[in-house]
């Protein structure tokens, strides 16, 4: 019996289908693997552990290692991820608890447009803003605080135009800010209202149905939201390449110019003009996609999960 | 009533300070937006939509070449990821459904979506850029269509899956294939789904520039050759912003807000569209 053209229409149509959505996984492999590749040279040439600890970055002598860039983006990370989480929760529970109902839409809708914002313009405002503020008004007052500080105070010291590690953490705070307070306003309104309400009928105030209600219920929500953003400011490029100060050292202070992953790889992967050279980059790229993959792993696959539960 | 008291003072003092978060995040945020909307409205004029590009220390020009070449990453990106995007969508919520294998490919497009986008232009230069020898504005294109793929693929899965299969079991019922009940009935049902989700990635996508840095690259001429490098709006900003020329500088402020009108629009239009969707 001769197949109809149905049946035809039908197995290609299913086939390419299929094709499709195993590309995903292609591209994910494809990924892993050439950069992997690409990077080789580099590996053989300066290990793993001798890259990521070495802190000579020196491309006319063709002697690289990792320490300067992966050391900024980790600690560019933690203190974006300090200052915008507190104020993300703030924002949460201003538009979940105590804003008007008439303000919860629009201030809702106005922070999720900011989340769309490209980061590039963060990063020009940064720039041409918010560095020279920081130069003039913080700076001085970040001496004369957390600079008196024992232990600490020499992590705050030094003056500058401006353009450092501190200032593109702040950069990237600010960034991320939206995109984490959307997440934790999500996460606490999926607390059932007959939860709070039976809570509030023991004559709880807003901030005990907070403390014991709200944030237990949405906890692992809000975690598995705060190790997104925590993906989300690793992997951001142009909200810091603008204010970092591109420094291939570990500077002695947070105020210092300094490098991460991102910014090396904005600014030298075009130039990189030998064969060690450009896998080196290639190599730091592969650690920022490991580090990415992990944080997002444990993110979705720890927390999130069983949020859908 | 001591214990009362202070729960009520605890209370008060953290709703004063939760709003004062807000407050504080909020300011920075439209001090960001008032900066944009001020020096960038400043800085537009019809030369900048139609001018060619400035030489160094030139105080006239625009950025035809550039809104032109960022269109053109934009819509071929668009080309390639809207269809894979959907077809993979589509296998996912009618070929899959709730299989393992489907779901280990739902998990591994997350993990795509968030690959940090600069890597992705490494990625792509690697395959693509390297081997060619130049830079061109169709790697830029598939870089941004690799960023996009996930996105419509969750959204067009998501949407599917909301089908009702009664729906499904009639056309069946007539008689009708597979392939024809996904296109004449599920794709029906579910359109404003999947183009809603489609417009919110163009928006996400329109306003990145790390993967385009070492794709498309820049190009201080006008050209609708994708097999050259290409100027694009980000790009250009991030070259003009870092220059020391004043006219350079406000381009790349005319360039920013350029780009923020479109991507918004973008981002309120899907939003509308799903609003209305939804509304009933």
């Amino acid at each position: 019996m001769a197949r109809s053209r149905g049946f035809w229409a039908d197995w290609t149509f299913g086939k390419i289908a299929a094709i499709s959505a195993f590309l995903v996984v292609a591209i994910l492999i494809a990924l892993a693997v050439v950069l992997y590749g690409e990077s080789r040279l580099a590996i053989e040439a300066f290990g793993v552990w001798k890259f990521i600890t070495s802190t000579v970055w020196n491309p006319p002598m063709e002697k690289f290692g990792g320490a300067p860039a992966i050391f900024g983006s980790i600690v560019s990370t933690i203190i974006s991820i300090l200052i915008a989480v507190p104020v993300a929760v703030g924002i949460a529970i201003f538009l979940t608890e105590i804003a008007p109902h008439y303000l919860r839409t629009p201030v809702g809708v106005a922070i999720e447009l900011l989340a769309a914002i490209p980061s590039i313009i963060y990063g020009m405002w940064g720039l041409f803003f918010f560095a020279p503020f920081m130069r003039d008004y913080l700076q001085p007052v970040i001496h004369a605080t957390l600079g008196k500080l024992p232990v600490i105070g020499q992590w705050f010291e030094g003056y500058t135009p401006g353009i450092g590690l501190l200032t593109a953490s702040i950069v990237l705070s600010i960034m991320i800010l939206p995109y984490t307070a959307a997440i934790s306003r999500d996460s606490f309104k999926m607390v059932p209202d007959v939860l709070k309400e039976s809570a509030y009928a023991l004559g709880a105030t807003k901030w005990d149905v907070m403390k014991d209600v709200v944030i237990p219920y949405a906890k692992l929500g809000v975690i598995g939201g705060i190790i997104l953003s925590l993906g989300r400011a690793l992997g951001e490029t142009m909200a810091v390449t603008f204010v970092m100060g591109n420094q291939p050292v570990i500077p002695h202070s947070l105020l210092e110019p300094a490098t991460s992953i991102t910014v090396t790889l904005a600014n030298e992967f075009t130039e990189a003009d030998s064969d060690i050279y450009l896998s080196s980059l290639f190599y730091l790229a592969f650690i920022l996609f490991v580090m990415s993959f992990l944080v997002i792993a444990i993110g979705k696959f720890l927390f999130l999960k069983r949020v859908e539960r | 009533m001591d214990a009362v008291k202070r729960r009520k003072i605890v209370n008060g003092v953290v709703l004063v300070l939760s709003t004062l978060a807000a407050l504080f995040g909020l300011m920075w945020l439209f001090w960001i937006l008032g900066t944009l909307l001020y020096k960038g409205l400043g800085s537009l004029s019809w030369e900048v939509f139609v001018g060619d590009p400035p030489g160094p220390g030139d105080n006239t020009g625009g950025l035809k070449h550039a809104i032109v070449g960022q269109t053109l990453i934009v819509l071929i990106a668009t080309v390639i990821g809207i269809p894979l995007g959907i077809l993979a969508g589509t296998y996912l919520s009618e070929y899959g459904g709730n299989s393992r294998i489907a779901n280990f490919i739902r998990d591994l497009s997350d993990v795509v979506m968030s690959v940090p986008s600069i890597v992705v232009g490494t990625f792509i230069y690697a395959i693509m850029v390297k081997p060619a020898g130049h830079f061109m504005g169709i790697a830029g294109s598939i870089s941004l269509a690799i960023m996009m793929i996930p996105i419509i693929l969750r959204t067009t899965d998501d949407m599917l899956r909301m089908v009702p299969p009664e729906l499904r079991e009639a056309a069946y019922a007539l008689g009708a294939t597979k392939f024809k009940v996904i296109k004449d009935v599920v794709y029906r049902a579910a359109i404003t789904g999947i183009v809603t989700g489609v417009i919110l990635s163009v928006a996400r996508i329109g306003g990145e520039t790390a993967p385009l840095l070492f794709t498309s690259f820049n190009n201080n001429f006008f050209t609708l050759n994708m097999f050259q490098p290409m100027a694009s709006l980000t790009v250009t900003m991030y070259d003009y912003a870092m220059s020391p020329y004043k006219y350079w500088q406000q381009l790349a402020w005319a360039a920013a807000i350029i780009l923020t009108f479109g991507v918004l629009g973008a981002n309120i239009l899907g939003r509308v569209i799903a609003h209305y969707k939804f509304k009933k």
